[in-house]
Protein backbone atom coordinates (compact mmCIF):
# COMPACT_ATOMS: atom_id res chain seq x y z
CA UNK A 1 0.00 0.00 0.00
CA UNK A 2 1.62 3.61 -0.86
CA UNK A 3 1.71 5.75 1.91
CA UNK A 4 -0.01 9.40 1.52
CA UNK A 5 1.60 12.40 1.28
CA UNK A 6 1.41 13.95 4.79
CA UNK A 7 2.29 10.20 5.90
CA UNK A 8 5.62 10.36 4.11
CA UNK A 9 6.21 13.62 5.57
CA UNK A 10 5.80 12.30 9.12
CA UNK A 11 8.11 9.65 8.47
CA UNK A 12 10.90 11.45 6.74
CA UNK A 13 10.50 14.16 9.54
CA UNK A 14 10.32 11.71 12.64
CA UNK A 15 13.67 9.75 10.75
CA UNK A 16 15.60 13.06 11.17
CA UNK A 17 15.02 14.01 14.07
CA UNK A 18 15.46 10.87 15.57
CA UNK A 19 19.09 10.88 13.99
CA UNK A 20 19.95 14.55 14.91
CA UNK A 21 19.05 13.47 18.46
CA UNK A 22 21.29 10.65 18.74
CA UNK A 23 23.97 13.14 17.87
CA UNK A 24 23.57 15.95 19.58
CA UNK A 25 26.94 17.32 19.45
CA UNK A 26 25.91 18.07 15.70
CA UNK A 27 23.37 19.97 16.85
CA UNK A 28 24.74 21.93 19.46
CA UNK A 29 27.97 23.08 16.87
CA UNK A 30 25.86 25.87 14.75
CA UNK A 31 24.44 27.04 17.88
CA UNK A 32 28.09 27.61 19.68
CA UNK A 33 29.65 28.98 16.55
CA UNK A 34 26.89 31.62 16.63
CA UNK A 35 27.77 32.46 20.01
CA UNK A 36 31.19 32.40 19.40
CA UNK A 37 31.10 34.67 16.19
CA UNK A 38 28.82 36.68 17.98
CA UNK A 39 31.68 37.38 20.83
CA UNK A 40 34.17 38.06 18.52
CA UNK A 41 32.47 41.40 17.60
CA UNK A 42 32.71 43.40 20.71
CA UNK A 43 36.58 42.11 20.62
CA UNK A 44 36.97 43.78 17.62
CA UNK A 45 34.91 46.45 17.52
CA UNK A 46 34.16 48.31 21.16
CA UNK A 47 33.10 47.16 24.66
CA UNK A 48 30.99 49.91 25.04
CA UNK A 49 27.24 48.85 24.91
CA UNK A 50 25.83 51.97 22.79
CA UNK A 51 28.10 51.24 19.99
CA UNK A 52 27.70 47.63 19.79
CA UNK A 53 23.80 48.34 19.72
CA UNK A 54 24.25 49.65 16.76
CA UNK A 55 25.88 47.07 15.24
CA UNK A 56 23.60 44.57 16.98
CA UNK A 57 21.19 43.75 13.56
CA UNK A 58 24.39 43.20 11.22
CA UNK A 59 26.27 40.59 13.98
CA UNK A 60 23.26 38.88 14.67
CA UNK A 61 22.60 38.54 11.41
CA UNK A 62 25.65 37.71 10.02
CA UNK A 63 26.16 35.29 12.45
CA UNK A 64 23.13 33.28 12.13
CA UNK A 65 23.97 33.20 8.30
CA UNK A 66 26.98 31.52 8.98
CA UNK A 67 26.20 29.63 11.48
CA UNK A 68 23.66 28.09 9.11
CA UNK A 69 25.40 27.93 6.53
CA UNK A 70 28.21 25.52 8.77
CA UNK A 71 24.51 23.54 9.42
CA UNK A 72 23.84 23.33 5.90
CA UNK A 73 26.73 20.73 5.55
CA UNK A 74 24.88 18.43 7.17
CA UNK A 75 21.71 19.06 5.66
CA UNK A 76 22.23 16.36 2.35
CA UNK A 77 25.52 15.43 2.52
CA UNK A 78 25.22 12.22 5.15
CA UNK A 79 22.38 10.77 3.17
CA UNK A 80 23.72 11.50 -0.06
CA UNK A 81 26.68 9.28 1.39
CA UNK A 82 24.70 6.54 2.93
CA UNK A 83 22.58 5.85 -0.47
CA UNK A 84 19.34 7.76 1.67
CA UNK A 85 18.80 9.71 -0.82
CA UNK A 86 18.31 7.74 -3.42
CA UNK A 87 16.14 5.61 -1.78
CA UNK A 88 14.26 8.90 -1.43
CA UNK A 89 14.36 9.32 -5.41
CA UNK A 90 13.75 6.00 -5.74
CA UNK A 91 10.42 5.75 -3.81
CA UNK A 92 7.92 6.35 -5.90
CA UNK A 93 7.28 9.56 -3.70
CA UNK A 94 7.40 13.36 -4.99
CA UNK A 95 11.03 13.92 -3.76
CA UNK A 96 9.84 17.48 -4.13
CA UNK A 97 7.93 16.66 -1.27
CA UNK A 98 10.57 14.48 0.52
CA UNK A 99 12.81 17.27 0.38
CA UNK A 100 10.83 19.69 1.64
CA UNK A 101 10.22 17.59 4.93
CA UNK A 102 13.94 17.64 5.20
CA UNK A 103 14.70 21.02 4.68
CA UNK A 104 11.19 22.06 7.67
CA UNK A 105 13.31 19.56 10.16
CA UNK A 106 16.23 21.28 9.41
CA UNK A 107 15.07 24.45 10.75
CA UNK A 108 13.58 23.08 13.43
CA UNK A 109 16.61 21.46 14.54
CA UNK A 110 18.82 24.21 13.36
CA UNK A 111 17.11 28.11 12.36
CA UNK A 112 14.36 27.72 15.07
CA UNK A 113 16.87 26.67 18.09
CA UNK A 114 19.39 29.75 16.69
CA UNK A 115 16.52 32.28 16.62
CA UNK A 116 15.66 31.08 20.20
CA UNK A 117 19.13 31.27 21.61
CA UNK A 118 19.41 34.84 20.03
CA UNK A 119 18.25 36.50 23.01
CA UNK A 120 21.16 35.55 25.05
CA UNK A 121 23.60 37.39 22.30
CA UNK A 122 21.13 40.07 21.89
CA UNK A 123 20.95 41.38 25.45
CA UNK A 124 24.99 40.91 25.46
CA UNK A 125 24.71 43.22 22.97
CA UNK A 126 23.04 46.04 24.72
CA UNK A 127 20.13 45.09 22.09
CA UNK A 128 16.60 46.05 24.50
CA UNK A 129 14.74 43.53 26.49
CA UNK A 130 11.68 45.09 24.56
CA UNK A 131 12.81 44.27 20.83
CA UNK A 132 13.98 40.52 21.96
CA UNK A 133 10.14 39.20 20.76
CA UNK A 134 10.79 40.55 17.08
CA UNK A 135 14.00 39.51 16.47
CA UNK A 136 13.49 35.91 17.94
CA UNK A 137 10.41 36.40 15.10
CA UNK A 138 12.30 37.72 11.97
CA UNK A 139 15.20 35.25 12.62
CA UNK A 140 13.28 32.36 12.71
CA UNK A 141 11.43 33.74 9.81
CA UNK A 142 14.65 34.56 7.95
CA UNK A 143 16.51 31.37 9.16
CA UNK A 144 13.30 29.70 7.35
CA UNK A 145 14.15 31.23 3.94
CA UNK A 146 17.66 30.65 4.30
CA UNK A 147 17.07 27.15 5.10
CA UNK A 148 15.04 26.54 1.76
CA UNK A 149 17.41 28.54 -0.23
CA UNK A 150 20.59 26.75 1.27
CA UNK A 151 18.69 23.15 0.13
CA UNK A 152 18.95 24.49 -3.43
CA UNK A 153 23.18 25.06 -2.98
CA UNK A 154 23.09 21.88 -0.62
CA UNK A 155 22.02 19.80 -3.38
CA UNK A 156 24.09 21.48 -6.06
CA UNK A 157 27.56 20.70 -4.05
CA UNK A 158 26.46 17.05 -3.77
CA UNK A 159 28.34 16.25 -7.18
CA UNK A 160 31.25 18.75 -5.92
CA UNK A 161 34.07 17.17 -5.04
CA UNK A 162 35.20 19.47 -1.80
CA UNK A 163 31.50 21.39 -0.76
CA UNK A 164 32.12 23.76 1.96
CA UNK A 165 33.54 26.86 0.44
CA UNK A 166 31.60 26.35 -2.57
CA UNK A 167 28.34 25.79 -0.88
CA UNK A 168 28.93 29.37 0.74
CA UNK A 169 29.78 30.85 -2.26
CA UNK A 170 26.34 29.74 -4.02
CA UNK A 171 24.36 30.72 -1.22
CA UNK A 172 25.53 33.88 -0.14
CA UNK A 173 24.62 36.10 -2.84
CA UNK A 174 21.11 34.59 -2.73
CA UNK A 175 20.64 35.56 0.59
CA UNK A 176 21.31 39.29 -0.08
CA UNK A 177 17.99 40.05 0.07
CA UNK A 178 16.98 37.60 3.59
CA UNK A 179 20.07 39.70 4.98
CA UNK A 180 18.78 43.45 4.38
CA UNK A 181 15.37 42.79 5.53
CA UNK A 182 16.10 40.87 8.18
CA UNK A 183 18.81 42.91 9.37
CA UNK A 184 16.58 46.00 8.82
CA UNK A 185 13.55 44.33 11.19
CA UNK A 186 15.53 44.21 13.93
CA UNK A 187 17.37 47.22 13.39
CA UNK A 188 13.65 48.91 13.37
CA UNK A 189 12.68 47.03 16.69
CA UNK A 190 15.75 48.56 18.58
CA UNK A 191 14.82 51.43 17.74
CA UNK A 192 11.22 50.96 18.97
CA UNK A 193 10.08 51.61 15.22
CA UNK A 194 7.55 50.06 13.17
CA UNK A 195 8.86 46.25 12.15
CA UNK A 196 5.61 45.04 10.09
CA UNK A 197 6.92 45.96 6.57
CA UNK A 198 10.26 44.60 6.51
CA UNK A 199 8.59 41.20 8.17
CA UNK A 200 5.63 41.09 5.46
CA UNK A 201 8.84 40.86 2.97
CA UNK A 202 10.69 38.44 4.74
CA UNK A 203 7.26 36.39 4.85
CA UNK A 204 7.11 37.04 0.95
CA UNK A 205 10.49 35.60 0.26
CA UNK A 206 9.59 32.55 2.28
CA UNK A 207 6.23 31.54 0.41
CA UNK A 208 8.40 32.56 -2.75
CA UNK A 209 10.91 30.19 -1.02
CA UNK A 210 8.34 27.16 -0.25
CA UNK A 211 6.93 27.35 -3.69
CA UNK A 212 10.28 26.90 -6.00
CA UNK A 213 13.16 26.38 -3.88
CA UNK A 214 11.69 22.51 -3.08
CA UNK A 215 11.29 22.17 -6.81
CA UNK A 216 14.68 23.38 -7.71
CA UNK A 217 16.38 21.63 -4.76
CA UNK A 218 15.23 18.17 -5.80
CA UNK A 219 16.10 18.68 -9.52
CA UNK A 220 19.45 19.26 -7.68
CA UNK A 221 20.30 16.28 -5.71
CA UNK A 222 18.84 14.62 -8.74
CA UNK A 223 21.27 15.60 -10.59
CA UNK A 224 23.75 14.99 -7.74
CA UNK A 225 22.54 11.15 -8.06
CA UNK A 226 23.14 10.47 -11.37
CA UNK B 1 7.37 20.19 -39.15
CA UNK B 2 9.72 22.22 -41.18
CA UNK B 3 10.10 25.75 -39.49
CA UNK B 4 11.76 23.91 -36.21
CA UNK B 5 14.55 22.36 -38.49
CA UNK B 6 16.20 25.20 -37.45
CA UNK B 7 15.94 24.58 -34.35
CA UNK B 8 17.27 21.38 -34.44
CA UNK B 9 19.89 22.17 -36.36
CA UNK B 10 21.65 24.34 -33.06
CA UNK B 11 21.26 20.53 -31.34
CA UNK B 12 24.08 19.64 -33.52
CA UNK B 13 27.67 20.58 -32.58
CA UNK B 14 29.33 20.19 -36.06
CA UNK B 15 27.16 22.70 -37.80
CA UNK B 16 27.18 24.73 -34.78
CA UNK B 17 31.33 24.86 -34.99
CA UNK B 18 30.47 25.69 -38.70
CA UNK B 19 28.04 28.10 -38.01
CA UNK B 20 29.88 30.06 -35.61
CA UNK B 21 33.29 29.71 -37.75
CA UNK B 22 31.23 31.50 -40.62
CA UNK B 23 29.70 34.23 -38.20
CA UNK B 24 32.36 35.22 -35.82
CA UNK B 25 34.34 37.43 -38.49
CA UNK B 26 31.25 39.35 -39.18
CA UNK B 27 30.45 39.75 -35.79
CA UNK B 28 34.00 40.79 -35.06
CA UNK B 29 34.11 43.48 -37.53
CA UNK B 30 30.48 44.66 -36.97
CA UNK B 31 31.93 45.13 -33.50
CA UNK B 32 35.29 46.65 -34.35
CA UNK B 33 32.95 49.07 -36.63
CA UNK B 34 30.11 50.33 -34.48
CA UNK B 35 33.06 50.98 -31.52
CA UNK B 36 35.29 52.88 -33.81
CA UNK B 37 32.47 55.05 -34.75
CA UNK B 38 30.98 55.42 -31.60
CA UNK B 39 34.44 56.43 -29.88
CA UNK B 40 34.92 59.12 -32.12
CA UNK B 41 31.82 60.01 -31.54
CA UNK B 42 31.77 59.82 -27.49
CA UNK B 43 35.38 60.94 -27.13
CA UNK B 44 35.88 63.98 -30.16
CA UNK B 45 32.02 65.13 -31.60
CA UNK B 46 29.78 64.87 -28.18
CA UNK B 47 30.35 68.22 -26.19
CA UNK B 48 31.65 68.17 -22.76
CA UNK B 49 29.05 67.87 -19.60
CA UNK B 50 28.00 70.91 -18.38
CA UNK B 51 28.79 69.45 -14.61
CA UNK B 52 31.29 66.63 -15.06
CA UNK B 53 33.18 67.99 -18.35
CA UNK B 54 35.02 65.21 -19.82
CA UNK B 55 34.93 62.95 -16.91
CA UNK B 56 31.50 62.12 -18.10
CA UNK B 57 32.74 60.33 -21.11
CA UNK B 58 33.83 57.20 -19.66
CA UNK B 59 29.65 56.55 -19.59
CA UNK B 60 30.40 55.18 -23.08
CA UNK B 61 32.49 52.14 -21.64
CA UNK B 62 30.39 52.08 -18.36
CA UNK B 63 26.82 52.09 -19.12
CA UNK B 64 26.81 49.24 -22.09
CA UNK B 65 29.28 47.38 -19.87
CA UNK B 66 26.49 47.09 -16.93
CA UNK B 67 23.68 46.15 -19.60
CA UNK B 68 25.65 43.48 -20.90
CA UNK B 69 26.59 42.09 -17.55
CA UNK B 70 23.08 41.49 -16.92
CA UNK B 71 21.85 40.88 -21.00
CA UNK B 72 24.59 37.52 -20.80
CA UNK B 73 23.52 36.56 -17.84
CA UNK B 74 19.42 36.24 -19.55
CA UNK B 75 21.49 34.72 -22.22
CA UNK B 76 23.23 32.40 -20.09
CA UNK B 77 20.40 31.07 -17.88
CA UNK B 78 18.02 30.87 -21.35
CA UNK B 79 20.64 28.87 -22.39
CA UNK B 80 21.17 26.63 -19.65
CA UNK B 81 17.26 26.56 -19.21
CA UNK B 82 17.08 25.33 -22.89
CA UNK B 83 20.09 22.54 -21.85
CA UNK B 84 17.96 21.27 -19.51
CA UNK B 85 14.86 21.21 -21.04
CA UNK B 86 15.82 19.80 -24.54
CA UNK B 87 19.07 17.88 -22.97
CA UNK B 88 20.77 19.94 -25.98
CA UNK B 89 24.18 19.86 -25.25
CA UNK B 90 25.35 22.42 -27.37
CA UNK B 91 23.00 24.87 -25.59
CA UNK B 92 24.97 23.69 -21.96
CA UNK B 93 28.13 24.89 -24.23
CA UNK B 94 26.89 27.97 -24.44
CA UNK B 95 26.02 29.14 -20.81
CA UNK B 96 29.31 27.83 -20.35
CA UNK B 97 31.04 29.98 -22.64
CA UNK B 98 28.78 33.35 -21.88
CA UNK B 99 29.80 33.31 -17.70
CA UNK B 100 33.34 34.54 -18.44
CA UNK B 101 32.22 36.98 -20.89
CA UNK B 102 29.36 38.36 -18.50
CA UNK B 103 31.69 38.14 -15.38
CA UNK B 104 34.39 40.40 -17.07
CA UNK B 105 31.87 42.59 -18.26
CA UNK B 106 30.58 43.03 -14.60
CA UNK B 107 34.59 43.95 -13.54
CA UNK B 108 34.68 46.19 -16.61
CA UNK B 109 31.54 47.62 -15.42
CA UNK B 110 32.46 48.04 -11.95
CA UNK B 111 36.15 49.53 -12.37
CA UNK B 112 34.96 51.88 -15.03
CA UNK B 113 31.89 52.94 -11.92
CA UNK B 114 34.52 53.26 -9.88
CA UNK B 115 37.19 55.36 -12.18
CA UNK B 116 33.95 57.44 -12.30
CA UNK B 117 33.27 57.70 -8.36
CA UNK B 118 36.73 58.82 -7.29
CA UNK B 119 36.14 62.69 -9.28
CA UNK B 120 32.26 62.53 -8.89
CA UNK B 121 31.81 61.34 -5.52
CA UNK B 122 35.27 61.41 -3.73
CA UNK B 123 35.83 58.27 -3.52
CA UNK B 124 35.74 55.20 -5.33
CA UNK B 125 33.77 53.36 -3.90
CA UNK B 126 30.38 54.74 -2.48
CA UNK B 127 27.70 51.54 -1.40
CA UNK B 128 25.22 52.95 -4.33
CA UNK B 129 22.56 50.64 -5.00
CA UNK B 130 23.30 50.11 -8.76
CA UNK B 131 27.55 49.58 -7.37
CA UNK B 132 26.13 46.91 -4.89
CA UNK B 133 23.98 45.51 -6.92
CA UNK B 134 26.48 45.07 -9.66
CA UNK B 135 28.76 43.58 -6.95
CA UNK B 136 26.34 40.85 -6.07
CA UNK B 137 26.12 39.98 -9.57
CA UNK B 138 29.63 39.19 -10.12
CA UNK B 139 29.36 37.04 -6.84
CA UNK B 140 26.26 35.44 -9.01
CA UNK B 141 28.90 34.99 -12.19
CA UNK B 142 32.01 33.71 -9.45
CA UNK B 143 29.87 31.20 -7.93
CA UNK B 144 28.14 29.77 -11.03
CA UNK B 145 32.13 29.12 -12.48
CA UNK B 146 33.14 27.87 -9.08
CA UNK B 147 29.80 25.08 -8.93
CA UNK B 148 31.03 24.32 -13.12
CA UNK B 149 35.05 23.83 -11.90
CA UNK B 150 34.12 21.75 -8.27
CA UNK B 151 32.22 19.35 -10.29
CA UNK B 152 34.26 16.91 -11.99
CA UNK B 153 31.71 15.22 -14.49
CA UNK B 154 31.14 17.31 -17.54
CA UNK B 155 27.46 16.53 -17.85
CA UNK B 156 26.56 16.68 -14.47
CA UNK B 157 28.32 20.16 -14.13
CA UNK B 158 26.09 21.14 -16.81
CA UNK B 159 23.24 20.38 -15.26
CA UNK B 160 23.70 20.86 -11.49
CA UNK B 161 25.01 24.90 -12.91
CA UNK B 162 22.21 25.11 -15.19
CA UNK B 163 20.16 24.79 -12.17
CA UNK B 164 22.03 27.31 -10.50
CA UNK B 165 21.60 29.66 -13.14
CA UNK B 166 17.91 29.53 -13.32
CA UNK B 167 17.83 29.82 -9.41
CA UNK B 168 19.73 32.88 -9.71
CA UNK B 169 17.77 34.59 -13.17
CA UNK B 170 14.56 34.30 -10.27
CA UNK B 171 16.87 35.79 -7.92
CA UNK B 172 18.17 39.03 -9.78
CA UNK B 173 15.51 41.00 -9.78
CA UNK B 174 14.74 40.19 -5.75
CA UNK B 175 18.26 41.16 -5.27
CA UNK B 176 17.84 44.02 -7.30
CA UNK B 177 15.09 45.46 -5.26
CA UNK B 178 16.12 44.76 -1.85
CA UNK B 179 19.24 46.52 -2.76
CA UNK B 180 17.33 49.53 -3.55
CA UNK B 181 15.03 49.40 -0.47
CA UNK B 182 18.08 48.77 1.70
CA UNK B 183 19.94 51.93 0.11
CA UNK B 184 16.87 54.32 0.50
CA UNK B 185 16.93 53.40 4.48
CA UNK B 186 20.40 54.52 5.05
CA UNK B 187 21.44 56.79 2.02
CA UNK B 188 18.72 59.68 1.25
CA UNK B 189 20.39 61.01 -1.24
CA UNK B 190 20.93 59.03 -4.57
CA UNK B 191 23.37 59.78 -6.75
CA UNK B 192 22.27 60.52 -10.16
CA UNK B 193 24.63 60.63 -12.83
CA UNK B 194 22.82 58.35 -15.74
CA UNK B 195 19.38 59.58 -14.67
CA UNK B 196 19.48 62.57 -16.33
CA UNK B 197 16.49 62.76 -19.35
CA UNK B 198 17.29 65.34 -21.37
CA UNK B 199 20.74 64.11 -22.61
CA UNK B 200 22.27 66.00 -25.97
CA UNK B 201 21.51 64.08 -28.78
CA UNK B 202 24.86 64.45 -29.49
CA UNK B 203 25.82 62.67 -26.92
CA UNK B 204 23.14 59.74 -26.84
CA UNK B 205 23.86 58.49 -30.37
CA UNK B 206 26.94 57.22 -29.65
CA UNK B 207 25.80 55.42 -26.55
CA UNK B 208 23.60 53.75 -28.28
CA UNK B 209 25.89 52.98 -31.48
CA UNK B 210 28.31 51.42 -28.75
CA UNK B 211 25.46 49.76 -26.97
CA UNK B 212 24.80 47.84 -30.53
CA UNK B 213 28.91 47.45 -30.62
CA UNK B 214 28.84 45.80 -27.33
CA UNK B 215 26.03 43.70 -28.22
CA UNK B 216 27.99 42.36 -31.57
CA UNK B 217 31.54 42.23 -29.38
CA UNK B 218 29.75 40.01 -27.22
CA UNK B 219 28.10 37.76 -30.26
CA UNK B 220 31.80 37.48 -31.35
CA UNK B 221 33.07 36.12 -28.21
CA UNK B 222 30.59 33.78 -27.64
CA UNK B 223 30.86 32.30 -31.27
CA UNK B 224 35.05 31.85 -30.73
CA UNK B 225 34.51 30.29 -27.09
CA UNK B 226 31.81 28.33 -28.08
CA UNK B 227 33.82 26.78 -30.63
CA UNK B 228 36.55 25.99 -28.34
CA UNK B 229 34.09 24.97 -25.96
CA UNK B 230 33.07 22.69 -28.26
CA UNK B 231 36.15 21.52 -29.23
CA UNK B 232 37.19 20.59 -25.91
CA UNK B 233 33.90 18.62 -24.92
CA UNK B 234 33.48 16.46 -28.58
CA UNK B 235 37.30 15.89 -28.77
CA UNK B 236 36.75 11.87 -29.15
CA UNK B 237 33.91 12.29 -31.59
CA UNK B 238 35.33 11.64 -35.00
CA UNK B 239 33.57 15.19 -36.92
CA UNK B 240 36.42 16.78 -35.22
CA UNK B 241 38.88 14.68 -37.17
CA UNK B 242 37.27 15.57 -39.99
CA UNK B 243 37.02 19.14 -39.37
CA UNK B 244 40.56 19.52 -38.16
CA UNK B 245 42.14 17.67 -41.37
Amino acid sequence: MRTGSLGVAQLVIARDLRLAFRKPSQLLQPLMFFMIVATLFPLTLTPELSRLRDAAPGVLWIGALLSSLLALEFLFREDAQDGTLEQFALSGQALTWMLFAKTCTHWLLTGLPLALSAPIVAVALGVPAGALWSLVAALALGGFALSLIGAISAGLTLGARRGGVLLSLLTLPLAVPILIFGADATQRAITGGEIAAPMYLLAAIAVLGVTLAPLAAAAAVRIGLE
Amino acid sequence: MATWTWFHRFGSPPWVYGFAARWAPWFGAGAALCMIIALYGGLVLAPPDYQQKDAFRIVYIHAPSATLSLAVYSTMAVAAAVGLIWRMKVAHAAAAACAPIGAWFTVATLGTGMLWGKPMWGAYWVWDPRLTSELVLLFLYLGYMGLRAGIEDPQKADKASAVLAIVGAVNVPIIKYSVNWWNSLHQPATNKILGDPDMDWSMVWPLLLMLLAFFLYFGWVLLIRLRAELLRRERNASWIREVLA
